[in-house]
């Protein structure tokens, strides 16, 4: 069931919030293979499920709606680990600006969600909770980083979760897992109580099974927030309706030069067949330039980890977290930040590397002039066009372990979708079939605030092909 | 690749202490990272001007008044170690002696 014809039975009295809740939480229990959560949060499922009911009539957006949470956003009183070990008791003492809207439309978390440590990574395999598998084949990842609650929502525990993207962590998951996944515009969303990782590139995203339940939740998120003073005074539009429109007229960009080598036949071949969809339902299909996304990996490696370098500086034993033994402070601070994994001190060390004198402008200088371009390339694509259509991810899910010794091989899964991130720009993934029986995913990008015309691609793709109906096999 | 000197500067700018198998496995992990990276090099940028307001500069600032935030024992309840009565964190000592 979707999260509204769930909202609609719960709202109509045909179910309560409590039902829902109650399955939700069996679920979860039943899919512990595929270790995608970190934490249940039962206790407080059933308090907001009881007040959702409590308040029959006045209920909200997503009134009962069973939510799964990434385990890098804050939730008072429930603890939040960012698939840490430096994090592993830390009961964050503050909502996250998101949560508190969730659950003032009626939401109810369910659970924490496990992830790529700090949400670096693209396979959910670097957590310090073990890696999450992927339900449609259990030895293969599901993408990554908000990997757990792509899993979760692929699987049908629920009908919604949260993720966060600082390069693709949630289109590149839900394209691996079979679902919709969004980034909205940086600054459309609040990111206060999302512990941060790169600043000026992370966003809060959304999964869903279909356009129309990301599309209410989107709407349920978006706006102001006197707590992220990067969140910008825009026009919220009604993304449900943009999400009911045709393609027909439509006008959709492809850089066919950067779906070349490098992508697999058979993710070509249902990019492919799904233009051809679109063609035949009135959309334009038109070729569009991005030269400057060959390098975009490269260019959001350096940008990434100089972010994170300074960002994870907090992580230090004092105000939070685990703290190790030491007898002075620097020594305090060193065994203590031990803890972190393999790749979040990849990326610290490179991080400072980047940032040090003497090699700052040739690393993070240069960056930041090669983002300015990329950032350009879209604003003249988005003169012509308005959205551009690429596949999610350059590959469908990968075996688990598979990449875990060679970074770069893993950086390379986010091709597709870290350029959106550099810009600043929203985009989307949604199915668009098969290959080798492991999910395709669609990517449509749109310009800076352009979350209703991805909607309207998004949700007018869904219905020509019903790919979103699709899911794996299992107990739930 | 990083020599063991390379890595351990790094570390400790970082903070971070390494074992002896980490100060190998990163050494060859940080080259292949950083030659990947290096792509950036061959993109000419002369045209780009201001590139470090990347994105957009946010402009909201609030008014300078006084708002509700964390009450101080909920600030120190996730810390280690805290002086509550003074409302201080506590940590190792900072000087020798």
């Amino acid at each position: 069931m979707t999260a509204l014809e769930l909202r609609d039975q719960i709202v109509s009295g045909r179910t309560t919030a409590a039902a829902a809740c109650d399955t939700a939480l069996a679920r979860t229990a039943a899919a512990g293979r595929l270790n995608a959560v970190i934490t249940e949060a039962g206790e407080r499922a059933r308090l907001q499920a009881a007040r959702v009911d409590a308040q029959h009539g006045m209920a909200g957006r997503l009134a009962g709606v069973p939510v799964a949470v990434k385990d890098n956003i804050c939730t008072r009183g429930l603890r939040t680990t960012a698939a840490s070990r430096v994090l592993e008791h830390y009961i964050p003492p503050y909502d996250a600006t998101v949560i508190e809207r969730l659950e003032a439309a009626g939401a109810v978390i369910i659970a924490k969600t496990n992830c790529d440590e700090f949400a670096m990574g693209s396979s959910s395999e670097h957590s310090a909770f073990g890696a999450v598998r992927n339900p449609w084949d259990l030895e293969r990842t599901p993408g990554g980083s908000s990997g757990g609650s792509a899993a979760l929502v692929a699987a049908r525990v629920v009908p919604l979760a949260l993720g966060s993207e600082t390069g693709g962590s949630v289109r590149q998951p839900a394209a691996m897992c079979g679902i919709v996944g969004l980034k909205p515009t940086y600054g459309r969303i609040s990111r206060y109580g999302l512990i941060a990782f790169g600043s000026s590139l992370d966003q809060v995203g959304v999964f869903g099974t279909t356009v129309a339940d990301v599309s209410v939740c989107l709407g349920v998120l978006a706006g102001r927030d006197p707590r992220d003073a990067t969140t910008r005074e825009v026009s919220v539009d009604d993304y449900l309706a943009a999400a009911a429109r045709t393609a027909d007229g439509l006008r959709i960009g492809v850089p066919s030069a950067l779906v070349q080598d490098g992508v697999d036949p058979g993710v070509r071949r249902a990019f492919g067949a799904a233009m051809d969809t679109l063609r035949d339902a009135g959309a334009s299909i038109i070729e569009v330039a991005l030269p400057h996304s060959q390098v975009a990996t490269a260019t959001y490696t350096i940008v990434a980890m100089a972010e994170a370098s300074s960002n994870l500086a907090r992580f230090d034993g004092v105000r939070y977290g685990t703290r190790a033994r030491g007898d002075a402070l620097h020594e305090m601070y060193a065994r203590t930040r031990a803890a972190f994994g393999d790749e979040v001190k990849r990326r610290l060390m490179l991080g400072a590397y980047v940032l040090s004198a003497g090699y700052y402008d040739a690393y993070y200088v240069k960056a930041q002039k090669v983002r300015a371009l990329i950032r350009q390339d879209y604003e003249r694509a988005f003169e012509s066009v308005d959205v551009i259509a690429t596949p999610a991810s350059p590959t469908t899910a990968f075996r688990l372990g598979a990449r875990m010794e060679d970074p770069v091989q893993m950086y390379l899964a986010d091709i597709f979708t870290v350029s959106a991130n550099l810009a600043g720009v929203p985009a989307i993934s949604v199915p668009c079939g098969f290959a080798d029986g492991l999910p395709v995913g669609l990517q449509f990008t749109a310009a800076a605030w352009g979350e209703a015309v991805l909607m309207r691609a998004g949700g007018a793709f869904e219905r020509l092909t019903r790919w979103s109906s699709q899911a794996p096999p299992g107990p739930a | 690749m990083f020599s063991p000197d390379e890595v351990l500067h790094l570390a400790r700018l970082s903070r971070l202490e390494l074992s002896e198998a980490e100060i190998e496995r990163f050494g060859r992990q940080l080259g292949d990272i950083l030659a990947f990276a290096r792509q950036v090099e061959a993109v000419d940028t002369s045209a780009v001007m201001d590139a470090l307001s990347a994105p957009p500069a946010p402009v909201h600032l609030r008014d300078d008044v006084i708002q509700p935030s964390l009450e101080r024992d909920d600030a120190l309840a996730p810390a280690a170690r805290t002086d509550r009565d003074g409302g201080l964190f506590t940590v190792p000592r900072v000087l020798n002696g």
